[in-house]
């Protein structure tokens, strides 16, 4: 039942009421609304009713195991929730003066300095709203920096064709032309086209690493000298850094930008699309270009005060992304969850993040799964193919996902990487217990099996969801998008 | 080791069943030269008790402030039942849905968010939302440059009366796609578009959108049937740039001159999100049914499962980046779903009465503020025309001080316009919204008297 269906013409929800209705004296009348909004009119009660059962037909981390490949759906601590939801952190208005906001300030300026140390990198600018606005701005910089050498012949950003769909969107809104760089089929860069294409007209490489096929780029020292040699530079999508937290730094590996989705590796919230945040690190070279406001710091009088750094002290920014200071309440989560972590912590986040997927990798192999790099060790990731399942059983990944669902699992994800057929990317997380993994194990295994029995259960599955599989070709062809319009 | 469940034995079993001896080996394949910089000084981690108590002194810091600051964030009432539901684990721990069977909840609730904004502007249909109000803007800027195909022109008109923010924003997000940003005057005497400047050419190669605020950064209303009708006549798509609780109020996008608006687009933040220093927010864009294939962001539709049952979808992913990589419309990948869930519950508790008797209190209060503060010797309106709820006041002394001595009296005063408007001279925007009362308000005005004396 939709919201609007609970709706009574003249039910008012009176404990909400603020005021009462005041003539609008000084508008012209030619400017005021003819037509009412529609909105529901309903009971306190009803609202809380609909929304908290519409909740509980969600899979979510706090009720679900979520291997979502490339997502990192660890626990999302509820102290960084309770503690960035006190009302000095709410009520604060982001053009009031800074000294009214220390607190805050103090908070987000330590984050810049624990990234910086964390990536190995210069500065941080905290503002990108989310992933793909860091990966933006971060290919941003690097035009800027172009431009201010006078380089403008470099038409080129290098994206790996195992890459995330925003890394070529991305390099085209900054203006650039995408060139895709083969993957080997032992999941490396293949050096020898690497080798080929790049030249004066490359401006630089987007990677992630370890990469999307859930292993570690080996030569991604070879590739940093090859690019800086040809006078690029090398953009790190941070989506994976999750695996080599405390382990290695995207700043020795050569990387002069990157982007971290806190959302992934600072485990703040991924509230069923967003918010995020996607803060951008860069070296010394970069710094400059990084996107305004930043938080400075002064000393006065033996205080250290914070304030925003805007175009008067960053000239040489990229400029502003966000109308304020970018997505500050989960910047706040993310900061809260890394000093609970300490360095110590961090470290065994990318050793028992990757442990776990080893486990799971080894014990879906041995149950006689077929990897997509099986001589290689998974990172926090990996990848699965069912191609055999598919050829011999007539079952996709697309039915082994959606059955997944019905044993209260949610699905990994599903077709990404898009070079390897049939594919589940399978990213545990370091915060699930040996026995959820194996529970997985018995599901994967209890689906193979049901497929040669009764392959229909698995084809039509789910079966015991809200809904069973929809039908997107009629909702793309038939658009439904508004209640109002039908 | 905070949120990690593994005991030492499972650990150890762990290690025996991949067949290695100790993690580090599972870290093999990273170059020994990489490893070198682990930190020197490891930090031991806080634990839950003892980082509650560095963040509440440091948002007890920050507390206990007055805020009469608008200019695209506003501090209205929330329910208290928008956030205890939205911060549910369901909602809050879940992803995006790509699995729809297993995200009814948030798909059917984002379907309910697209219907009821797209009423409230009174337009035909909403996507699942943007990053926020600037960001919605830009979005707005390439979609219609994309989607106007009469007009060769990849030039935009945008008045020096849309935030300044949003100007600057959506110069980095469009300057690299060849888009050039036209900035329209604003008439001194009343704070709106000066119509002088609305003057083609016949040389003029054109336009493919007009931007219009409703309200304006300095809260008045733009003659909107008029520059709709003008921009129309001229080959131009119109985006609206609105604030969403005036548009309970005030005429919505949809119903702009003779034919409406093509776009409208805006800051989500007035409905049930808190200011929190300027997010996370969220941005709204709605369009027209004609332009739906070039809107960006996600969108959820209505369609019928096995059973021939109602459910709902991600629908039209052809546009998206993770189809369509660089052909897509936008890069947008995760964008603010939390928070139009906040929004959704808000419209709902609060329906239609709600949001217009919030419309018509911030506009009351902001008045009673306007006209109290105005008997303060030194303190003038700025414009002569209607406003709706801020409004632009001179001062006879420089703003900047004046609000660090008010900040000193936990007073958000308002916000500074003398960078972004010169021409203005000591000019600060002020904003009463229904929160405000009137002792808050004789508070302020006694504060300005005693520095202003």
């Amino acid at each position: 039942m939709l919201i609007f269906e609970h709706s009574q013409s003249g039910r008012i929800n009176s404990a909400q009421r603020t005021a009462a209705l005041q003539p609008l004296q000084e508008i012209p009348k030619a400017m005021l609304r003819k037509q009412r909004a529609q909105l529901p009119e309903i009971s306190e009660l009803q609202g809380v009713r609909h929304y908290t059962q519409l909740s509980q037909k969600n899979f979510s981390i706090d009720t679900h195991f979520y291997p979502l490949g490339s997502c990192t759906m660890k626990y999302n601590p509820r102290g960084a929730n309770t503690l960035s939801m006190q009302s000095g952190f709410l009520n604060r208005h982001p053009a009031a003066d800074a000294e009214l906001g220390q607190g805050v300030m103090t908070s987000l300026y330590d984050l810049q300095e624990i990234l910086c140390e964390v990536t190995g990198m210069e500065a941080t600018s905290l503002t990108p709203a989310a992933g793909a606005q860091g990966e933006f701005a971060g290919v941003a910089m690097i035009r800027a920096y172009h431009d201010a050498q006078g380089d403008t012949a470099r038409s080129e950003i290098l994206v790996p064709d195992a890459a995330h769909g925003t890394n070529p969107a991305s390099a085209v809104m900054c203006g650039y032309k995408v060139k895709e760089i083969p993957t080997n089929s032992d999941g490396d860069v293949d050096l020898e086209t690497l080798r080929q294409v790049v030249g004066p007209q490359t401006a630089g490489i987007m990677l992630t690493n370890p990469s999307t096929l859930g292993v570690f780029e080996r030569e991604i020292e070879e590739i940093a000298a090859l690019l800086h040699q040809a006078g690029g530079l090398l953009y790190y999508d941070g989506a994976n850094l999750n695996a080599i937290l405390g382990k290695t730094r995207p700043g020795d590996m050569g990387f002069d930008v990157i982007h971290i989705n806190v959302h992934k590796t600072f485990s703040t919230p991924h509230g069923g699309g967003g918010p995020g945040a996607g803060p951008v690190v860069a070296n010394k070279r970069l710094a400059p270009y990084l996107p305004i406001p930043m938080v400075g710091v002064k000393e006065h009088e033996g205080t250290s005060h914070y304030h925003w750094l805007t175009e008067a002290e960053r000239p040489e920014s990229i400029g502003r992304l966000s109308a304020w200071s970018g997505n500050v309440g989960v910047l706040l989560r993310a900061y809260i969850y890394a000093k609970m972590l300490g360095t110590t912590g961090m470290e065994r986040v990318a050793d028992y993040s990757v442990l776990n997927a080893n486990y799971l990798m080894k014990q879906l192999q041995k149950k006689g799964f077929t990897l997509a790099i099986p001589e290689r060790r998974a990172t926090h990731e990996f990848i699965v193919t069912l191609k055999s399942e598919a050829k011999e059983l007539g079952v996709s990944a697309m039915d082994f996902a959606k059955r997944l669902l019905d044993y209260g699992h949610h699905a990994p994800t599903t077709y990404f990487p898009l070079l390897v057929p049939e594919c589940l990317l399978i990213e545990p997380t370091e915060t699930e217990d040996k026995a959820t993994l194996d529970a997985f194990v018995e599901a994967m295994v209890a689906i193979r099996q049901e497929s040669k029995e009764n392959p229909e259960q698995v084809k039509e599955a789910p079966l015991t969801l809200p809904v069973r599989r929809l039908d997107d070709v009629r909702a793309a062809r038939e658009l439904d998008l508004n209640w109002y319009n039908q | 080791m905070p949120f990690i469940p593994h005991t030492e034995a499972e650990t150890r079993s762990m290690l025996d069943a991949i067949g290695v001896d100790q993690i580090a080996t599972l870290f093999e394949e990273i170059p020994t030269s990489l490893c070198a910089n682990a930190p020197q000084q490891p930090e031991q981690g806080l634990s839950e008790m003892e980082i509650s108590q560095l963040m509440r002194s440091r948002a007890n810091a920050d507390d206990g402030v007055t805020c009469f600051a608008g200019g695209g964030a506003y501090q209205h009432h929330i329910p208290a039942a928008v956030w205890e539901l939205t911060t549910r684990g369901e909602f809050y721990s879940a992803y995006t849905p790509y699995q729809a069977e297993a995200s009814q909840g948030t798909l059917q609730l984002l379907y309910e968010y697209q219907s009821m904004m797209s009423s409230l502007m009174g337009m035909d249909l909403s996507n699942a939302s943007l990053y926020d109000g600037a960001s919605a803007l830009a979005e707005a800027v390439l979609m219609a440059v994309r989607a106007n195909r009469k007009s060769k022109s990849k030039r935009i008109l945008i008045p020096k009366t849309v935030h300044p923010n949003y100007r600057k924003v959506v110069h980095t997000l469009v300057r690299h796609q060849g888009i050039e940003l036209v900035e329209l005057e604003y008439d001194a005497k009343n704070g709106t578009i000066n119509p002088d400047s609305l003057k083609i050419s016949d040389e003029d190669p054109g336009y493919a959108a007009l931007v219009i605020p409703l309200p304006s950064y300095f809260g008045t209303l733009e003659d909107v049937h008029t520059l709709t009708d003008w921009a129309h006549s001229h080959g131009m798509l119109v985006i609206g740039s609105v604030n969403p609780i005036a548009m309970a109020s005030l005429t919505p996008p949809g119903e702009w001159g003779k034919e409406g608006a093509d776009i409208a687009c805006g800051e989500g933040q007035p409905l049930g999100i808190p200011l929190a220093s300027g997010g996370p927010y969220f941005g709204f864009l709605c369009c027209r049914k004609a332009l739906v294939r070039q809107l960006p962001g996600r969108l959820i539709g209505r369609t019928r499962d096995l059973d021939d049952k109602e459910g709902f979808t991600l629908t039209l992913q052809a546009r998206e980046q993770h189809i369509r990589r660089s052909k897509a419309t936008s890069n947008i990948c995760t964008n603010q779903g939390l928070m139009v869930t906040a929004a959704t519950i808000f419209m709902s508790l609060m329906g239609t009465t709600g949001l217009e008797q919030m419309a018509s209190g911030s506009y009351s209060n902001s008045h009673k503020l306007v006209e109290r503060l105005s008997t303060i010797d030194g303190v003038a309106l700025a414009f002569s025309s209607p406003y709706f709820h801020e409004a632009v006041i001179t001062l006879s002394t420089p703003v900047a001080e004046l609000l660090q001595i008010l900040a000193t009296q936990k007073i958000v005063g308002g916000i500074d316009l003398s960078n972004d408007y010169p021409e203005l001279g000591n000019a600060l925007l002020v904003c009463a919204t229904e929160l405000r009362s009137d002792d808050e308000i004789e508070q302020f005005a006694t504060a300005l008297e005693q520095i202003l004396c």
